[in-house]
């Protein structure tokens, strides 16, 4: 994908955008809401076209999609689209008879977890439920190329692990995956490379530990002072410094050695008790939301 | 696959769909076959007696039940699957588009037969009333050609539809003017009114059906036969804007 561009009336949703996801990988597109993802996956899954740029995927212009790119191609929508009042069993039959090599049946049912659902109306399905059956729908077919629109939105906890588990496997399979996300622990679990798409433009790409590292600070120290009143070291003032109305202050520190080292000192001389105390390396969504934040500005 | 047991497996399963949401199956099949009873209380006297009350309406009714099937109830079906997301879902995967247009079509088909046969077999066993042998294609002419330009056209109004909220508004403001103008519940035969039910197909498909029912009347077969072609063109041009205007994606 080169120079992709996107434009509702003047507003530009994608700005030339250049994107490579090597084949067998999974490639997460991560973003605020707004930010383009879905126009960006539209445009590849052939729903949307292009204002600019050149667009390949499997080898093939999305936009001219025909049958037999179709039959290599797994899509999951953002917004689900499986007809209520079938049953789980008949949407499944009826989406695997579309494709000449489909996945089996019990196989698909087992895999996100709807066995015997079979007969259950898909009316009847919880929010995740659904969603887990829209991924068997998108998988159905065993698609060299699947598309995830926020896949696991609106899973539990456990389901969203077993989904993960069974993407990978997927992926392992030699699938390649391409899915939006704005989970940053999704990206982080799932993605050989990420790329962070803000207002239509990439502004950050990597692997998850590339973009944690790519930030400014690196390491947060956590701690609630009982007293705000509390004046804080002048050294420690070379770390970024944020004290929240509630007392919660945090330290972004490129030399956490040191930086708690003053901070530890300080405390003892003054006998200031520093509750809660935790020091924890960035996160994807500490490195996420700074880059988001930078890019705005 | 192929694409005729894709067809048929889609028509299937829009069956499945029709018969398990209880207010379309109930509107679609009883609406008309409550009709067929008012019309049957209601015009005995106006219109010179019972026997002749249903030669009229008889086929009125058919043709308004077929109209019900392929237009009211396969446009609100589409506008519906639309917003849902579930044409985009299909769009997505090899299933042919024609494949899944054919299904769509091929179910209120089969609903408009089995309304017709209703209609038809109340009408013999009250009312002895039978359509000649000779005239019999000229009725099941008119009911597969009514049925497939009414489908058409049910297709193509979804293209004006802007969101499953303003369907009822579209697709009963486009049809119930026409119900009520072309002779089918109201006896309307002649006046301006006439004249502009005479240009849209409603009109053509009841005289086309009781051309096929009333020998007797002053419509000759061969009125029946033009009022097919009129309703065919009808389908054609609804045909031509389903196909260039159709949508797949929820509007917004």
């Amino acid at each position: 994908m080169q120079g992709l561009t996107k434009r509702y009336g003047r507003r530009e949703v994608v700005r030339n955008l250049d994107l490579v996801v090597q084949a067998g990988t999974v490639f997460a597109l991560l973003g605020p809401n707004g930010a383009g993802k879905t126009s960006t996956i539209e445009i590849l899954e052939g729903y949307r076209e292009r204002t600019s740029g050149e667009v390949e995927v499997l080898g093939e212009d999305p936009a001219r999609g025909h049958r037999a790119w179709r039959e290599r191609v797994g899509i999951m929508l953002q917004e689900g689209g499986v007809e209520p009042y079938l049953t789980v069993g008949e949407v499944l039959a009826a989406t695997r008879s579309y494709y000449r090599r489909p996945r089996s049946q019990d196989g698909l049912l087992q895999a996100v977890a709807l066995t015997g659902e079979d007969d259950t109306p898909v009316r009847r399905l919880s929010a995740g439920q659904r969603r887990r059956l829209e991924l068997a729908l998108a998988v159905c077919g065993s698609p060299e190329m699947l598309f995830l629109d926020e896949p696991t939105l609106g899973f539990d906890p456990a389901a969203r692990r077993a989904a993960w588990r069974w993407i990978r496997e997927l992926a392992a399979e030699g699938t390649t995956v391409l899915l939006t996300t704005n989970v940053m622990e999704e990206a982080g679990a799932l993605a050989d490379r990420l790329a962070i798409l803000v207002d239509g433009v990439v502004v950050a790409e990597g692997t998850p530990a590339e973009v944690v590292g790519g930030g400014v600070s690196k390491t947060v120290i956590r701690f609630r002072l009982g007293d705000p009143a509390f004046r804080l070291p002048h050294d420690l003032l070379d770390a970024r410094v944020m004290v929240g109305s509630d007392g919660l202050v945090e330290l972004h520190t490129e030399e956490p050695v040191r930086s708690l080292h003053q901070l530890t000192e300080w405390a003892l001389e003054q006998d200031i008790g520093l509750r809660g105390l935790s020091v924890t390396s960035r996160s994807l969504e500490e490195a996420y939301l700074e880059l988001v934040d930078t890019a705005r500005q | 696959m192929s694409g005729l047991r894709l067809a048929a497996g889609r028509a299937r399963l829009e069956n499945r769909v029709f018969w398990r949401n209880p207010t379309a199956a109930f509107f679609t099949i009883v609406f008309p076959l409550v009709f067929l009873l008012v019309a049957d209380v209601a015009l005995a006297g106006p219109l010179g007696g019972r026997g002749q009350a249903a030669r009229f309406y008889t086929p009125s009714i058919m043709a308004f039940g077929l109209i019900t099937a392929c237009y009211t109830s396969l446009a609100m079906g589409v506008v519906l699957a639309r917003e849902a997301g579930t044409l985009k879902r299909l769009r997505g995967t090899p299933l042919p588009t024609w494949a899944y247009v054919a299904g769509r079509i091929g179910q209120p088909l089969f609903v408009a037969a089995l309304l017709a046969t209703l209609i038809g077999l109340y009408g013999a066993l009250v009312h002895g009333l039978t359509v000649p042998l000779e005239r019999l294609p000229l009725l099941l002419v008119a009911l597969t050609a009514g049925a497939l330009s009414f489908s058409a056209l049910g297709l193509a109004i979804t293209a004006a539809v802007p969101n499953a909220g303003a369907a009822p508004a579209f697709i009963n403001a486009t049809i119930l003017p026409l119900l009520l103008i072309s002779d089918v519940l109201v006896p309307l035969d002649q006046g301006v009114l006439a004249t502009i039910a005479g240009l849209f197909p409603v009109r053509h498909l009841t005289d086309a059906l009781r051309a096929a029912y009333d020998p007797t009347a002053a419509l000759a077969a061969g009125e029946g036969t033009s009022s097919i072609l009129v309703v065919g063109a009808w389908g054609l041009a609804g045909l031509f804007v389903a196909l260039r205007s159709f949508s797949w994606s929820p509007r917004g």
